[in-house]
Parts: structure tokens; C-alpha cells; sequence
């Protein structure tokens, strides 16, 4: 414009000053509300922040830039999601076995990114400090991003394989499930200060790593571009919430020593609860992935013990200890993946993915990555369920285990230093008893018992009769309450579960790609082509 | 430097095209940085500290490079971070 043609232009702003305007800028004084009235809940668990604007965000993220590398990703994903349906890369996976993992990832895991959309979404609702908020919102996006992107690539694999076209509805009835539905209901249940230190810090930063980096390499390693892609595309939204994770913690050290002993108790507990919701992955790298990345041991050293040492050694200046249940997760590396891949197995007919036990190739890897367990407890164990197998009277349980109270997974862990013996704790609430799975499940119930007896445990459901479709009459002559259960949760028996050898998914894959649905076992079915040269298959008959 | 600190940090990035000349900077600007390939993604360590020049970056990229870009790639890091518009920096503190 002719008047301002000799105005100088604006000096380009650092990008500090860029995002203090974008954020801290944005926010405004109430007039006509009261603060308390407009931030209902920030007093409730007794964290005293004297002033907000200490809050430093590092990434420096502003809305624009955050809409501008966000869709940048998106078009990157969805590129290689696209070249990945038009391939048929559910094919060139390694084998039908390693399907059953993303079935755990779409029935167990993508609920959760809902789940913290939601969570963000209270936080950026309820936090009084502009910087936090903002950081909130954008989470609460990356959570629902991380959601729809993978609903998008494994409805690929839905169209071929069985088991994952029940997602939503399964979450909130499957047995197991309950394991990670009840972990977040937890956090999101709780005050907004608990919540944001049990999943950004206690869940995002501490944990989170060791699960998605080597899970995902893996998935890379056999040959599935689409989930590796989105894998990594929603970690590259972690980095930053791992940021937000950390910096949330010294906000709160660094406001008043009161707020100390209380994020310390909130690092103990959602470490524990963490730990034992992401031990799901123990058994998904060590038993799910055919070809593998690292042994799950080995991710618990460098993501826990190095890295997570580094991490605690930092935050020592502020009275911060590590995590007092730690030694007992060291304690366990070595078992937890084997107890639980053996508790699936003998209630296969009641979980949906199928099961196997593992070949001879994989209990060779297992003995060298474990050879302080391996061979002593757990090869003896499937070596007898194998043989039973051969025998033709597979083992099988068919009831339902015991759960902790706390954490929901079935009572199948052993006392640290003492893996014959099977850990179980209790406590007395108000007249009645309630069986927890370890310490760290008990330090937990004994703080808050008043919130944990409402849990909503499965197993107790079902024999209580609360878990059947209507119409069912239990009193009817040829009533089984264990097929009526699993109507209920969605899971077809013999289908989406159940033994691998023989289902729907081993015998469809060897049709179709003319390959063994096991790597290890050889060819299932006639349908696996015999590549060997006409030459040598000449020879083989002739000798 | 600002730290005394021995403690690893380190950034993970994806294996690809994009990341070959941020990964190039950060040999270049941390000595001590050790590179671990892994199926899809690269893992760098380094003790106490990492850094992340935009001005190394960009002889080894051939063009303007905004150090928020490198959002796009990143799988994970560890350590304290500081980003201006020169350097992106991973700390720990206490040793
Ligand atoms: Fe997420
Ligand atoms: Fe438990």
C-alpha cells in the first residue's frame, strides 16, 4: 500500500518470541467468571502451582507449524499405506503367525490413543496455564490421529484375516482387554495432574519406548511396511509428548516442595501399572514376531535400566527416587514374556488370536537370549505340552483364571527370586477380601481401596452371570456358561482364536500365497507350492 | 558445555532418505555419538549430551533446513531438550 511503501518490513521474530506471542498470547484474563469456577479440578489432589507461566515448553511448537508437519506425516503415511493395500502387502509378511500380533494391537492398543484423545482433551479443557493447554490440545489431536491411522491399515488385514473386525464392541467385553481399558479408565478417572504424570511422563517417557521402538523395528523386519509406517509415525508425535512428559515433571518439582512425595507416589504406581500393561509386548516381540529384532530382556536393559537410569540420576536433584518397584521388573525380565505366552496358550479357546507353542528354531533363540531361565523353567514346559499335543489330549483350561484386582491380568506371575512359586497377595476391605497379583498390585489397592473394589473384573462377571447376550436362560437344559461368555465378548471359538495349526487364518494364507503359515513347521496343506527345481523333486521320488 | 554429565541421551530417527544428512550433522557435530542401525530406524547415543546444528545439517542437505522439521523422522529421544533455531539439544543434567 502506497502509504507504508517506506516502512521498513517487520523483523522476522526468533522462534522464541514466535511462540511465546502463539501461545501465551492467545490466553486472556476471565472477567465475568471466577477462575475457580472455569478450573474445577486443579486443586482436588492437593498440587500447589504458584505461577503458570514457568512452564516452558521445549519444542517451541506453534499451531501453524504444528498443522504444517503434522500433514506432512499424514502424506507420507497415507502414501505408503496406499502403495501398501495395492500390493496385497498383507502377503508378504513373514507368516500367517505374526497376523495374530496385530490382532492384539488393534483389539488392545488402538482403544488406548482413543482413550488419550479423550484424556487431553479434559487436560487442555482443564489446565489454567496457556503453554500446557496447547501442548494438551495438539496431544489430544496426535492421540486421535494415532487412532484413525491405525483402524486405516489394519482394516487391510481385517479383509483377509480373522478376529479384528470387532474392535470397539470386543474392548469393552473380552476378558483380557480389560487389562488395557482399565489401565487408562484409571488415569483418566483420576485428577488432571495424576493423569498427566501417569501417561506423559510415567507411561509416555519411562516406558513407551521399549514397546514401540523394538516392536516396531520388528514389524519392519517382517515385512510389514504399513504398520511399521504407522508405528513410527505416531512415535514421531511421542517424542514430542515424551517432552511434555518430562518437562510436566519439573514444572511440578520446581513450583513447591509439597508437590514432591506426590509425584513421587504417582511415579511409583503408574510405573508399576505401565510395566505390567506394556509386559503384553514382552510376549508379542519374543513370541509373535517369527523373525526377531531383540528379545524383550534385552529392550528392558537399554530402555529401562540405561535409559531409564540416566533419566532418574536427572531427576535426583529434585528428591526424586526411581520407581520403588523397579527391582522387581529387573527381577522378572527374564520370565514374564514365557508366563504369559503359557497362560494364553492354555486358555486359548477363550482369547482371540491363535496360539502356538514355540518351534525348535525359537526355543533355541530363547535359550541363548535366556539362559539363565529358559532351559531351567520354561523349556520343559512346552516340551511336555508338545508332546501331549502329539499324543492327541492337548492341554487345555477350561475355566478362567484368577485376576488382580488392580491390574486385571490373570494371577500369573511368580514371586521375584522364586519363579516356582506363584506370586499372590490380598488385602481386607470393609469385610471382604481382594486377591492382588504382586506387591506393586497391592501397594496400589491398599492407597486408594475405595476406587479399586469398584473394578469391573471380567472373570468374576462371567461367573456371576452378567456376561451373556439377552435371551440367554441359564437354567436351559444344554446351557454352557463358557460358550455363552464368549459369544457375549464377540469372539468366535475355533475361529478367531483357538489353536493356529488347522484355523481359518493358517489354511487361508497357505491358498493364497502358496507359502507355510508357520516358517518354522513346513507346509500345513498341499496348497504351499514345493519351490525346489524340477530336478531335485525328481531325485527326492526316485530316492 | 554445559554439562558434566555421562548419562546417554540419544534421538532415534527413521531410516530413510530425509534423515541421511541429520544423521551425517550429528556425527559430525558429536564425536562421541555411536550409531546404531536397526531394522527401519537409526538409534544415536551419545554421553551427557547431543546436538543438532542446523548450519551442518544444511552444507549436508544442500538447502534451507528448518530444525523443526526434523518432527517429521523423529521416533523417539531421551534427555532434556532445547531447540532455537540453530541447534536442537538433548542434556542431562546430573551425572
Ligand atoms: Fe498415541
Ligand atoms: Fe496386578
Amino acid at each position: 500500500m502506497a502509504a507504508e511503501g517506506n516502512a521498513k518490513p517487520a523483523k522476522k521474530l526468533s522462534l522464541k518470541e514466535n511462540y511465546a506471542l502463539l501461545t501465551r498470547g492467545l490466553g486472556w484474563e476471565p472477567s465475568y467468571e471466577k477462575k475457580e469456577d472455569i478450573f474445577r479440578y486443579i486443586h482436588f489432589e492437593g498440587v500447589k502451582i504458584h505461577d503458570w507461566d514457568k512452564w516452558e515448553d521445549p519444542f517451541r511448537l506453534t499451531m501453524d507449524a504444528y498443522w504444517k508437519y503434522q500433514g506432512e506425516k499424514e502424506r507420507k503415511l497415507y502414501a505408503i499405506v496406499d502403495a501398501f493395500q495395492q500390493h496385497n502387502g498383507q502377503f508378504n509378511v513373514t507368516d500367517a503367525r505374526y497376523v495374530q500380533a496385530l490382532k492384539v494391537f488393534i483389539n488392545g492398543i488402538t482403544e488406548l490413543e482413543y482413550d488419550s484423545h479423550r484424556g487431553f482433551n479434559i487436560l487442555a479443557r482443564e489446565f489454567p496455564g496457556v503453554g500446557p493447554r496447547i501442548a494438551a490440545q495438539m496431544q489430544s489431536l496426535d492421540e486421535l490421529r494415532h487412532a484413525t491411522t491405525q483402524i486405516h491399515t489394519i482394516s487391510q488385514y481385517a479383509k483377509y484375516f480373522t478376529g479384528m473386525n470387532e474392535f470397539p464392541y470386543q474392548f469393552d467385553r473380552v476378558w483380557y482387554l480389560s487389562i488395557p481399558k482399565s489401565f487408562f479408565e484409571d488415569a483418566v478417572t483420576s485428577g488432571p495432574f495424576e493423569f498427566i504424570v501417569a501417561i506423559s511422563f510415567a507411561f509416555e517417557y519411562v516406558l513407551t519406548n521399549l514397546a514401540f521402538m523394538p516392536w516396531m523395528s520388528g514389524a519392519a523386519f517382517n515385512g510389514d511396511m504399513a504398520t511399521v509406517s504407522f508405528g513410527f509415525s505416531a512415535q514421531s508425535d511421542e517424542a514430542r509428548h515424551m517432552t511434555l512428559g518430562i518437562e510436566v515433571i519439573k514444572f511440578l518439582l520446581e513450583q513447591d516442595p509439597g508437590n514432591v512425595p506426590l509425584v513421587q507416589k504417582w511415579i511409583d504406581k503408574w510405573f508399576w501399572r505401565g510395566y505390567r500393561l506394556l509386559s503384553l509386548l514382552a510376549t508379542m516381540m519374543d513370541y509373535m514376531l517369527p523373525k526377531r529384532v531383540m528379545a524383550w530382556n534385552e529392550a528392558w536393559e537399554i530402555y529401562y535400566e540405561q535409559n531409564g537410569g540416566a533419566l532418574f540420576a536427572d531427576l535426583a536433584r529434585y528428591g526424586i527416587k526411581p520407581p520403588k518397584r523397579a527391582p522387581e521388573t529387573i527381577a522378572e525380565k527374564g520370565h514374564v514374556a514365557h508366563q504369559m505366552w503359557s497362560v494364553f496358550y492354555a486358555n486359548r479357546d477363550a482369547v482371540g488370536f491363535q496360539m502356538w507353542l514355540p518351534s525348535d528354531e525359537e526355543m533355541a533363540w530363547m535359550s541363548e537370549k535366556y539362559p539363565d531361565t529358559f532351559d531351567q523353567y520354561y523349556r520343559p514346559r512346552y516340551e511336555y505340552w508338545k508332546a501331549q499335543e502329539a499324543a492327541g489330549t492337548p492341554f487345555r483350561n477350561t475355566t478362567l483364571p484368577q485376576l488382580c484386582q488392580v491390574c486385571q491380568w490373570p494371577c500369573l506371575f511368580t514371586e521375584s527370586g522364586d519363579p516356582t512359586t506363584l506370586s499372590l497377595r490380598e488385602s481386607e476391605y470393609r469385610g471382604q477380601t481382594f486377591h492382588m497379583c504382586s506387591d506393586g498390585c497391592k501397594d496400589i489397592f491398599d492407597d486408594t481401596p475405595e476406587k479399586y473394589v469398584h473394578a469391573w473384573l471380567p472373570v468374576h462377571q462371567i461367573y456371576q452371570g452378567n456376561c451373556f447376550l439377552p435371551g440367554v436362560d441359564p437354567t436351559a437344559p444344554d446351557f454352557n456358561p463358557m460358550v455363552e461368555a464368549l459369544r457375549y465378548m464377540g469372539i468366535k471359538p475355533g475361529v478367531d482364536g483357538g489353536d493356529f495349526k488347522g484355523s481359518a487364518d493358517a489354511t487361508n494364507w497357505e491358498k493364497w500365497t502358496s507359502r507355510p503359515a508357520n516358517i518354522h513347521e513346513g507346509a500345513y496343506t498341499d496348497a504351499v507350492r514345493d519351490t525346489a527345481s524340477p530336478a531335485d523333486v525328481g531325485a527326492r521320488k526316485a530316492g | 558445555m554445559a554439562t558434566t554429565s555421562t548419562q546417554p541421551v540419544f534421538i532415534a530417527l527413521q531410516a530413510n532418505n530425509d534423515t541421511l544428512p541429520i544423521i551425517e550433522a550429528i556425527r559430525q557435530d558429536n564425536p562421541q555419538a555411536v550409531v546404531h542401525d536397526y531394522p527401519a530406524m537409526v538409534k544415536i547415543d551419545c554421553p551427557g549430551r547431543l546436538v543438532i546444528r542446523r548450519e551442518t545439517v544444511e552444507e549436508h542437505l544442500g538447502r534451507a533446513f528448518d530444525l523443526r522439521e526434523i518432527q517429521v523422522n523423529m521416533i523417539s529421544i531421551a534427555g532434556n531438550v532445547d531447540e532455537s533455531e540453530d541447534e536442537f539439544t538433548l542434556e542431562w543434567k546430573s551425572a
